[in-house]
């Protein structure tokens, strides 16, 4: 039947509104660019052999990963490239070449790929693959030795580092403009604030992640420290200092909304930045670490299942039985 | 294609076309064709059919189908039965179908005017089963019948679709007699009308109450109108007949008007036809003309790869053969170009909520879908309400993944009623 002109036959709706995964992941990694760029012109041609040798390994174990698995090959869907875009944003400008190599592997295989994929992983893939580094190489996450030979023109010690050391007299050596526009130490694109904020609310605006998750996240964080610093001033720093310093809003922006491992419902996306913004002070302040908020987004990301099951009723769940 | 916005905060906007009264005065006629085709229910077997090929029919000729029973069929053309076939349809259904050759001339049957002419449950029962616009007389004039209201369609369900629109603005004052036909001949105590609110003071003109529907998707589903004309929710698993609510189309009450007053079933419908461009087209045609007529009349060519659905962009039915009949139900039939074919893909859900928050029922469709990927039906329906949703197809839509959610639901629903009947006779 060579020349028989034959129908399609799918299923309804015909229309798609024309979305699509791999927009979604460019979209974040256009977002993410003036905070990369920042990194990029601070710490030079480091930083962006950081960056590029992040998300060529995360590109690579993802193919690697779906030959072993016999799985479609999924690097185009840009997925990985986020994971290891983010993922080398979270790293000082001075990180070696095996420490990224180890780091995406776990990010991407150990957090993503072992699950099922992309959609399946329980956790930030990015996030596992930071912990898991910190905690074995705690020297090299250290933003102040791993930064000792840059002099960048202003006070080059790590922030959250000062205040948990000193108490808020170190204060003095910021202000809020200065770390608004990257004057602190910190990973490679986490550091300046005014272009994670102008990231995140592209992608607010452009619906790829939802302001409920980081708009409650910030004020998780502002109430929390707010409290604190109330309670003993000499120690705690203010509430605009933890917003603006270590890694919270990239968190708030590119972290926390990660699809998988949030939620999708109202409230639970509520409740769920909340407590992520109130665990992040806590462990900062009264914690082991000093920036929070990679443990506090995996702690709320473990949650994430129960929250949702906080869910509106149904069409006609509501009603009792006649 | 309505296409998601640059910036895309909340949930899509999809708007009914609106028909503007210039478009209403045009419709085109499609010339009566050679052949027709005539689909039977489902329930009805091919091997205990009673008529044959050969036999002589009338238009408006009531054909018995079966030795015992009421099941009938209303002859649309003159002519000579040519052959019975069998068509499958959605969900794989069996449709025994009845093809006559048309003679050309039409010659009326009398039955009709000689014996159904009065307007009462008993007569709308024994030959209106077959009426443009599809009205559900079993459901709706039956004694056992429970139901009280009865909303009229003066808008149509799906996108793009105008056929009752067009009905309400170019038939009222014959509608206006159809909606006293239908009191007689049905037992709900109160009609409504539902209609665009550029309709709206048309529609009052039929005496019946008019509710303005905002003519964005999915407000016109049947669930959705109940929902908010009287404040209940269907539930789960139940349709809205069951819970006491009848809709007919508009176009069924004016066919009422014109069997009645004519003393002939009507055997025209109204169709939307809507082509490659997306623009819809109102036309009329002899139920039981094949689409393909249908396009040639209004030079629509279809090409390798197209795709052909019989109803609107959100809910249709796609189909395999360009020898699909017009129906009674067909409001509308579109043609969709190859290039503009969105496919579904293999991809896990994202969890990204799109459909959470597109979905109109509150079904948590990024956890439904998880389940029915791998077959958990019953577990779906019961605790993540797969008997609630209300078929929009919005999931699919709204899917960055672009996962058939719709047809996973649609699945799940016809998998879980098999388990649910296998069971019945052991519970």
């Amino acid at each position: 039947m060579p020349n028989q002109k034959l129908l399609v036959s799918s299923h309804a709706p015909y229309w798609h509104n024309g979305s699509s995964i791999s927009g979604k992941n460019y979209s974040i990694m256009l977002a993410a660019l003036p905070a990369v760029g920042m990194g990029i012109y601070q710490y030079g041609m480091p930083a962006l052999g950081v960056l590029a040798f992040s998300v060529s390994c995360a590109m690579i174990w993802e193919l690697i990963m779906n030959l072993v698995m016999r799985r479609p090959v999924s690097i185009g869907d840009g997925n990985a490239a986020v994971i290891g875009l983010l993922f080398g944003m979270l790293l000082p400008a001075t990180t070696p070449w095996w420490m990224v190599l180890v780091g995406t592997f776990i990010a991407i295989v150990v957090g993503k790929q072992i699950y099922g994929g992309m959609g399946c992983n329980p956790f930030n893939p990015s996030l596992v693959g930071i912990a898991i580094v910190m905690l074995s190489w705690k020297n090299y996450l250290n933003f102040n030795a791993a930064l000792v030979n840059y002099d960048l023109g202003f006070y080059m010690v790590y922030p959250l580092a000062a205040v948990k050391h000193l108490g808020t007299s170190a204060l003095s050596n910021y202000s809020i403009s200065g770390l608004i526009f990257g004057q602190q130490t910190g990973g490679v694109g986490t550091t300046f604030g005014l272009g994670l904020i102008i990231g995140g609310l592209y992608l607010i605006l452009r619906g790829h992640i939802r302001w409920e998750i980081s708009l409650s996240f910030l004020v998780g964080v502002f109430m929390t420290a707010y409290l604190f610093n109330i309670a003993d001033p000499d120690k705690y720093a203010g509430p605009m200092f933890h917003i603006f310093t270590g890694y919270t809003l990239f968190g708030a922006f590119f972290l926390l909304t990660e699809d998988s491992s949030s939620p999708v419902n109202f409230i639970p996306m509520l409740i769920y930045g909340a407590a992520a913004g109130f665990l992040t002070v806590l462990i900062r302040n009264i914690g082991a670490f000093v920036d929070g908020a990679v443990f506090a987004i995996l702690m709320m990301n473990v949650a994430n299942p129960l929250l949702d099951k906080i869910r509106p009723k149904a069409f006609g769940r509501g009603i009792e039985h006649a | 294609m309505i296409k998601r916005p640059f910036f895309g905060l909340g949930t899509p906007r999809l708007k009914y076309p609106v028909i503007d009264i210039d478009i209403a005065d045009t419709i085109r006629e499609i010339p009566l064709p050679q052949k027709v085709t005539l689909l039977l229910s489902p329930d009805i077997r091919i091997e205990d059919l009673i008529l044959k090929a050969g036999d002589s029919v009338k238009t408006g000729q009531k054909l018995k189908l079966l030795d015992d029973g009421n099941a009938y069929l209303i002859s649309t053309v003159t002519g000579t039965i040519a052959e019975i076939s069998e068509y499958t349809g959605y969900l794989g259904r069996i449709y025994p179908a009845v093809s006559i050759d048309a003679a050309g001339e039409d010659q009326w049957d009398d039955e009709f005017n000689e014996t159904g002419k009065t307007p009462n449950p008993e007569n709308a029962l024994a030959f209106f089963n077959y009426l443009p616009g599809n009205p559900d007389f079993t459901t709706l004039s039956s004694v056992q019948s429970a139901i009280n209201t009865i909303i009229i369609n003066g808008l149509d369900s799906d996108l793009l679709v105008t056929t009752n629109q067009f009905v309400v603005k170019t038939e009222t004052g014959r509608l206006t007699e159809g909606i006293e036909y239908l009191k007689k001949i049905t037992r709900a105590s109160r009609i409504f009308i539902i209609v665009p609110p550029d309709s709206a003071a048309l529609a009052e003109k039929t005496g019946v109450p008019v509710y303005a529907v905002n003519p964005v998707y999915p407000n016109t589903l049947p669930q959705i109108i109940m929902k908010n004309i009287s404040g209940t929710e269907v539930l789960p698993g139940n349709s809205c007949e069951d819970m006491g609510v009848g809709f007919i189309n508009a176009e069924a009450v004016v066919s009422l008007t014109m069997a009645f007053s004519e003393g002939k079933i009507p055997v025209d419908k109204i169709l939307t036809v809507i082509n490659k461009d997306y623009v819809p087209e109102t036309v009329r045609a002899r139920i039981g003309t094949p689409v393909k007529d249908v396009f040639k009349a209004l030079d629509i060519d279809t090409a390798h790869g197209d795709q052909i659905i019989f109803g609107g962009p959100m809910t249709g039915t796609a189909v395999y053969s360009e020898d699909m009949p017009v129906s009674p139900n067909t409001d509308a039939v579109m043609i969709q170009d190859s290039a503009r074919i969105t496919l579904g893909s293999d991809n896990q859900c994202i969890n990204c909520g799109e459909c959470v928050r597109a979905c109109p029922a509150g079904v948590p469709v990024n956890m439904l879908v998880r389940l029915l990927e791998n077959g958990l039906y019953e577990e779906a329906a019961e605790q993540y309400d797969l008997l609630s949703c209300i078929e929009c197809g919005l999931c699919s839509y709204v899917c960055i993944a672009r996962i058939p959610v719709f047809h996973y639901i649609m699945l799940g629903k016809y998998e879980f009623g098999r388990v649910k009947s296998a069971e019945e006779p052991n519970a």
